[in-house]
């Protein structure tokens, strides 16, 4: 009791090797039927996921969100869907109709990818690889090359720039991503995300909060969602990559991305909260998936919650928040944990989580002296007034200065 | 047959079926598509080896990298690439030549190498392969020279790159 997954599999095991399968297709079987249901699984979670986004999204703003359809407008998304399913399908013209139509697909798939490796509860996991840690940053290539495909393929400008600008983003923000991933991966040795949630007897956010921040802020801007969603800028893209979508192909960008959040959660919570440790995790497995799911629905919410409380920030901004201080920083957390862990080797616990805290905080003050440094350099620079595009011939623009924008 | 060797020819078709794609494609872009095609199937090809570490370092390098460069490049030089170009110049010949005797000469290596029909070794399930390959990385028994000039290389050419693109004061 308390492992259904594991009970049923096993019972569909039995009984395909009671119809006289031999253990070869039985595998085979089995294996296919696991892959649907993952599938199956969390595309129904995604469907549900589009009424989470407007319901929050409402209460953030103030408002009630869907409300109408079902209680509490829970069978809206549905009526979403059908919409999405029956709108016309338009093909802009010139466009390259082969990658087109390929390019929604990936905007889909490698978030379920995704979900293969990510432990729901103890003993339901796709497929326990040795190298989960870096097949997690394998999908996210995939996502980026949808992208481009979407935007070169749809003969807009609007789409193109706005897969480059994306594009770029990606693999700029990638690399903070991976040196904060290795992070979990040396305090657990071993790039297994179940191994890594089974030495989590303290979670790592007590150990790395700084990792774990900086993995938080470069998922999202993976995600490109709001502050860092410059490639859909509305105000000078329109749309971005997307433009030219309508219906279901718009629809499986839209799912992709909301689906990549809550994965993002559900990734987060494996390697910095513990996944689906809790009370009762270890007897009752099932118990564990409810955990799980606790905590990655509440980074999916704390996601939610900055995207609809900041402004977009400027590329440039994006850019410079990148490589001058995600990448250092991220670089010298590294280097610190993995000094810091050698030598802590046999000590007890609560000493290793307490001068790698401790550590972590140091680095934190460090790094707020040295903002503050910049900050006082770079503020009088920032204000000067900036070089603005005429034409030739235009009388110069007077110089605003403070003293005038306080009085108006 | 086994499922994996059925798996192995299906890969194997579509890998080189893709890399005859690459170079007949006249549309530059869909050429770089096809190839990346081709560096999915080498990594599909590396996990049935049980290569894992491989297959995603192939996938995350190749894909995620290499092959992103390449399509960046061409969108941006679109004018260059035109679809109408002529695919073959006057030296088509001595390319085919040169090609033909590579493709050959490995043929005839690996006839003559006699583990060509070696089966497919059972890797000891109580060593984890990943953790052997991090320790021979960084023995110094083992590649812990070359790993380091690798490193050295690496940063000396991010080092000109950004030497290369900075702004002169």
């Amino acid at each position: 009791m308390g492992d259904p997954v594991t009970l049923i599999a096993k019972w569909l095991e039995g009984l395909l090797a009671g119809w006289g399968l031999a253990e070869g297709p039985t595998a085979v079987v089995m294996n296919l039927i696991g892959v649907i249901m993952i599938v199956v699984f969390v595309m129904i979670m995604d469907v549900f996921l589009v009424w989470v986004e407007r319901k929050v999204v409402a209460r953030f703003q103030d408002r009630f969100g869907p409300n109408r359809l079902g209680p509490f407008g829970l069978i809206q998304p549905i009526a979403d869907v059908i919409k999405m399913l029956i709108k016309e399908n338009i093909y802009p013209q010139g466009i390259d109709r082969f990658i087109y139509n390929l390019a929604p697909l990936f905007g889909l798939f490698p978030v379920l990818l995704l979900w293969a490796v990510i432990p729901i509860s103890p003993t339901t996991i796709g497929t326990d690889i040795n190298v989960a840690v870096l097949y997690l940053v394998a999908c996210g290539a995939f996502i980026s090359l949808g992208i481009i495909m979407a935007g070169w393929a749809s003969n807009n400008k609007y789409a193109l720039l706005g897969a480059f600008r994306e594009v770029a983003q990606m693999i700029s923000y990638e690399i903070p991503m991976v040196i904060s991933l290795l992070i979990p991966v040396i305090l657990a040795r071993s790039m297994e995300l179940n191994q890594i949630i089974q030495s989590q007897n303290i979670w790592y956010i007590v150990a790395a909060p700084l990792a774990a921040l900086v993995f938080l802020i470069s998922s999202i801007a993976e995600l490109g969602r709001a502050p860092f969603d410059i490639a859909e800028g509305e105000s000078e893209l329109i749309a971005g990559f997307h433009i030219e979508y309508t219906g279901m192909k718009f629809g499986m960008f839209y799912a992709g991305e909301l689906l990549h959040a809550l994965t993002v959660g559900g990734i987060f919570s494996s390697l910095f909260l513990g996944g689906w440790r809790g009370i009762g995790a270890m007897t009752y497995p099932i118990v564990g998936t409810f955990w799980f799911f606790i905590k990655a629905y509440f980074i999916y919410w704390v996601i939610m919650w900055v995207k609809y409380s900041l402004p977009r920030i400027r590329i440039d901004q994006m850019l410079n928040l990148n490589w001058k201080f995600f990448t250092p920083l991220s670089l010298v957390l590294l280097m610190v944990t993995a000094v810091l862990d050698k030598l802590l080797t046999g000590v007890p616990m609560l000493i290793y989580f307490g001068v790698m805290l401790a550590a972590n905080i140091l680095i934190g003050w460090g790094t707020v002296l040295i903002l503050r440094k910049t900050r006082k350099k770079e503020a009088p620079r920032v204000a000067e007034p900036k070089p603005i595009a005429r034409p030739d011939g235009a009388p110069p623009i007077p110089a605003i200065t403070p003293a005038t924008t306080s009085q108006s | 047959m086994t499922p994996l060797q059925i798996i192995f020819l299906l890969v194997a078709a579509i890998s080189l079926g893709g890399a005859v794609m690459v170079v007949t494609r006249q549309n530059l872009v869909h050429a770089a598509l096809w190839l990346i095609l081709v560096l999915f199937g080498v990594a599909v090809t590396f996990v049935l080896l049980n290569a894992g570490f491989l297959a995603m370092a192939q996938v995350v390098i190749y894909i995620g990298a290499i092959a992103i460069l390449m399509i960046f490049t061409i969108m941006l030089t679109r004018k260059v690439a035109k679809d109408t170009d002529e695919q073959l110049n006057s030296n088509w010949w001595g390319a085919g030549i040169i090609s033909l005797l590579l493709f050959g000469g490995v043929i005839l290596m690996l006839f003559q190498w006699q583990n060509f029909q070696f089966n497919l070794p059972n890797l000891n399930p109580s060593v984890d392969p990943l953790l052997q390959l991090g320790e021979g990385l960084v023995s110094p028994n083992a590649f812990l020279l070359p790993f380091e000039i690798a490193s050295v290389l690496l940063v000396a050419a991010l080092i000109g790159a950004i030497m290369v693109a900075r702004e002169r004061k």
